[in-house]
């Protein structure tokens, strides 16, 4: 029964599962490492604040975005998914969330740096209650690590407002 | 491939598996690289098969001995000794 395909048999499953062990263990590693993400965000012009036909509220702004997720990469980690969010309290939703820009960072040379973008996707609130509503601006990340779990944080920086007028 | 070289064919795949496995994780830690790391255990994979797999000679060192024909012809098979219990087969006959 010891023959060439038992050996190649036993040798294959004997080494996926040592593979699986080291994969284990290198996503384990992760732990270890200290993340001290920081991040900056500054409005720099609202380019447009207006009431749209049907109701709602749509902003327009330019940001400069300044962060630091270099501590965020380990040896383990694929890639770093990165959004900015405008989060703010409505009477009729507790928490609005919506995504102002977003960026995958493929390696850790880019994740360091500092961009100034008008919103990648529109600011429309869900109703018309944006003149003069203070706003968080949070910036998620999702780390997508080679081998293990994804996991996901934020920094949310608050004390942005909108103008009271629409203009 | 005889009784020892089977053993020595298992335990040589195990070691060099974690072996490579070990100073896969080792250096791939080390130099923060997961490709290192993957390449160096396929390489170890690959090496482990080389080595485990095939039937090399240094795996039949210990052939083994059978007797020999006139040998085994000094010491006959015991017979088969077979007892039929008259008794039970008059039962079954009724």
């Amino acid at each position: 029964m010891h023959s060439f395909g038992y050996r190649a048999n036993a040798l294959l499953t004997f080494a996926v599962t040592a593979l699986a062990f080291i994969c284990a263990i290198a996503s384990f590693s992760d732990k270890f490492s200290n993340q001290n993400p920081s991040v900056e965000i500054q409005i720099l012009n609202i380019n447009r604040f207006k009431k749209q036909s049907h109701g709602n509220d749509e902003v327009s702004l330019t940001l400069d975005i300044a962060a630091d997720l270099e501590s965020l990469f380990t040896w383990n980690t694929k890639q770093v998914f990165v959004f900015v969010a405008a989060e703010y309290e409505t009477p009729k939703n507790s928490l609005n969330q919506v995504s102002l820009w977003d960026a995958i960072i493929p390696a850790k040379e880019h994740a360091k740096f500092r961009i100034q973008v008008s919103n990648k996707y529109r600011f429309i609130d869900q109703g018309h209650n944006l003149r003069g509503k203070d706003f968080n601006l949070t910036l998620h990340w999702h780390v997508m690590p080679k081998t293990g779990k994804m996991f996901a944080d934020k920094i949310v920086m608050s004390g942005y407002s909108l103008p009271d007028a629409y203009r | 491939m005889d009784w020892q070289g089977q053993k020595l064919a298992e335990q040589l795949m195990q070691i060099l598996l974690l072996i490579a496995a070990i100073v896969a994780f080792v250096v791939g830690y080390v130099t923060a690289s997961f490709r290192t790391m993957m390449l160096i255990y396929a390489g170890g994979v690959v090496l482990t098969t080389l080595v485990t797999v095939p039937n090399w000679p240094f795996f039949n060192r210990n052939p083994l001995q059978w007797l020999d024909p006139s040998e085994a012809e000094k010491h006959p098979k015991p017979q088969v000794v077979v007892v039929v219990s008259s008794k039970k087969k008059s039962s079954n006959k009724k």
